[in-house]
């Protein structure tokens, strides 16, 4: 047998339409994502992108690393930014305005452009139905204006406005549960990826692109420089994300809900928490809370896919 | 041959951007637009139409997906008012500042709180720096023919710039005119199709948006500025093509017994026709008053403006807005800039009145100029004076 472990990344495209020599953190975890995401859509692709991150590392007139058509405008409007690109591309094939053609409108945004403050938008337009796709690269807090906490941000995580203190744990809420508000609009397609798994997300991001309506991906995205850890260490916690349960991997196709991956045995939160200074703070009572409630909603998920 | 028939100016309006064949229209409703926006979907739902029609969760979603059709070359439309306006506030920066060539009609409405749907310039107002070219209508043949300009001189490429066309909500929004739309193969003929030079599209590439840090900032913005002075020139000659055209003409700055008159009133929008009739009764009594009407308020026609005034000895300013605390309408503090370095100028007294729907009648704007007259010879310790209000 072949080892497809060699063989199968030379199947991938060598062009990168993500270019090299934008302004990303060492070990950045979302400009990796984008970058296996770009490989995945090809050349016939309109990027909308909201502020954040990506934006700013990557867009400095007058340069850009985009080498497909892109456009920034503001930060909590991108679905609907989108929303207006895929119906003029419509309506002007339809009047012969423009060739015929596949275009793809690709949306992204990190946690705090959908979950926060573009959720509004984002939810009108899955609700519309417009032929596109939207990622959410997320980093689990504003890592671009400085680490402050989003409605994504994990339980007990110190960020800058949620910090940990004589009298706080940190962050206060629970991870704002996204896939499941996407899959809530009945959209043919959810997904959960991240970089660490990079041929699972090409996949996800290719279906995605595929499928005639919204399609929603979200990516979990390592931020050393937000989750305090080492550099070096951005793929080996994303897979301890996934391992221990904090973020499974799966889709939901029309409604279906199915493991990306399984593991037999979900490893202990701590082996990822204790990688990364934002949970240092924490007690092992709360430790074990937190692996309890991984528990409880890994089980959840687990009972949608049966 | 056209004809003019009786139509509610809000129908009359979505009629004309039926005439233009938009592409893209993406609205939400808020009263006093929602006529406009039925219309359209009507239009759009029965096939006159052939357009994407997006219904939005939010304004803020209307302009933004304004935004994403226009960049993608489309033709684009969306009608809002007040409250709605403001909410799409900062989009609207984005729509000029990136140069996307949207029309947008705005139901001027007053502004919360306590809440009412009803007119006055209060929202213009608030937009009046989000760099879009701004016209004002006072009728519902204007209307549907400043629509019809909007669109050419926003897709034409020297100019390249968003343009709103203000109605006054229900006072012209709402009633029913003799309008003459004109013919379908004329207005092809006139506005042509939209050519979008840079759309978004994967056979070349743009990238559209990007940040700007301070070395760069400065020289953006002063293009954008230099770009809507400019754009003056265009509105100019698509107002004499029009006039060809259509047999109808329209100036930047417009004059009713204007020439001769030694006091002059300034309004603009509906309430103008309504002033005519006052300016004719004080001129029966051979009181030499006249009117003038900004139309172009954006940019702003200053050698226009300051020509129609060189005579006057008194400028009488109605705003229909208040700038809180500052000093007086936001129309008439401009007036005051554009005229303060001049050698020879008028006395200028500011009003603001009309808010919030309340009509002003015919005696109401000749109490306005009696008024006026008189601050003018006494002077007055006020910034400006508010009409008809109860103390």
């Amino acid at each position: 047998m072949p080892n497809y472990t060699i063989f199968v990344p030379r199947l991938l495209t060598k062009r990168e339409n993500f270019a090299p020599g934008h302004r990303a953190c060492i070990g950045c975890g979302e400009a990796l994502a984008v970058r296996l995401a770009c490989k995945a859509m090809g050349q016939n692709i309109i990027v909308v992108n909201a502020t954040g991150c990506m934006e700013i590392v990557a867009s400095q007139l007058p340069y850009t690393s985009w080498r497909v058509p892109w456009i920034h405008t503001l930060f909590e409007n991108t679905a609907a930014v989108a929303s207006g690109i895929e119906a003029g591309l419509k309506v002007m094939m339809r009047k012969r305005r423009i060739a015929t053609q596949e275009i793809n409108v690709v949306a992204i945004a990190g946690d705090g452009g959908t979950a926060d403050i573009g959720l509004q938008a984002l939810s009108g337009a899955m609700e519309r139905g417009h032929d596109f796709l939207y990622l959410c690269f997320d980093n689990e807090a504003y890592m671009n204006t400085g680490i402050q906490r989003s409605s994504a941000t994990p339980f007990g995580a110190s960020t800058t406005t949620s910090p940990a203190g004589k009298v706080s744990i940190g962050q206060f809420s629970w991870k704002k549960d996204m896939p499941a508000i996407a899959a809530a609009h009945n959209i043919p397609y959810v997904a959960t990826a991240c970089p660490s798994y990079p041929f699972d997300l090409i996949e996800k991001v290719k279906k995605g692109l595929k499928v005639k309506g919204p399609a929603y991906v979200h990516i979990l995205s390592v931020c050393p420089t937000g989750w305090r850890c080492a550099t070096e260490l951005t793929i080996k916690i994303g897979r301890l994300a996934v391992e221990t349960g904090i973020f499974p991997l799966y889709e939901v196709e029309n409604g279906r809900y199915k493991m990306s991956l399984k593991p037999d045995k979900l490893r202990p939160v701590n082996e990822y928490m204790k990688l990364q200074r934002r949970f240092r703070h924490l007690s092992e009572k709360t430790i074990k809370q937190i692996g309890q409630r991984v528990g409880e909603e890994y089980g959840k998920l687990l009972e949608k896919v049966a | 041959m056209a004809q003019r028939l009786g139509m509610e100016v809000s129908v009359a309006l979505g009629e004309a951007v039926k005439l233009a064949d938009a592409d893209v229209i993406a609205a939400y409703p808020i009263t006093p637009q929602t006529h406009i926006v039925e219309h359209l979907a009507e239009l759009v739902a029965d096939g006159e139409l052939d357009a994407e029609y997006i219904p939005v969760e939010s304004e803020h979603s209307a302009m933004s997906a304004c935004l994403g059709a226009a960049a993608s070359g489309a033709r684009t439309f969306t009608a809002s008012a007040g409250q709605g306006l403001e909410l799409m506030h900062e989009v609207l920066y984005v729509a000029s500042s990136m140069r996307l060539p949207i029309v947008m009609a705005v139901v001027n409405r007053a502004l919360s709180a306590p809440l009412s749907v009803w007119g006055d310039h209060s929202d213009a107002m608030a937009v009046r720096d989000t760099g879009w070219i701004q016209l004002f209508t006072e009728n519902g043949q204007e209307v549907v023919d400043q629509v019809l300009c909007a669109f050419r001189i926003a897709e034409d490429r020297r100019v390249l710039l968003p343009v709103m066309v203000h109605l006054d909500g229900f006072h012209l929004s709402h009633v029913i005119e003799p309008i003459t739309l004109p013919e379908q193969t004329q207005v092809e003929q006139f506005l042509g199709t939209n050519q979008y030079p840079l759309p978004l599209h994967p056979d070349k590439p743009v990238a559209m948006g990007d940040f700007g840090p301070p070395f760069i900032y400065t020289e953006t913005k002063w293009a954008q500025e230099v770009n809507l002075r400019k754009s003056k020139e265009v509105v100019l000659e698509c107002w004499q093509e029009f006039g060809r055209t259509f047999k109808r003409h329209y100036q930047p700055v417009e004059g009713y017994h204007s020439e001769d008159a030694r006091v002059l009133l300034l309004t603009m929008g509906s309430f103008s026709e309504t002033a005519m009739a006052a300016i004719d009764r004080m001129r029966q009594n051979g009181q030499e008053v006249g009117l003038i009407r900004l139309r172009l308020w954006r940019p702003f026609p200053f050698s226009e403006f300051r020509r129609a005034v060189k005579n006057a000895e008194l400028l009488i300013v109605l705003d229909r807005a208040i700038s809180f605390g500052g000093p007086g309408g936001p129309v008439c503090s401009e007036i005051r800039s554009a005229l303060y370095n001049q050698e020879k100028r008028p006395k200028i007294v500011g009003f603001v009145g009309g808010l919030g729907g309340r009509d002003i009648t015919v005696d109401g704007f000749e109490q306005i100029i009696t008024r006026g007259i008189e601050i003018g010879q006494t002077g007055s310790e006020q910034e400006f004076e508010i009409f008809g209000v109860r103390e």
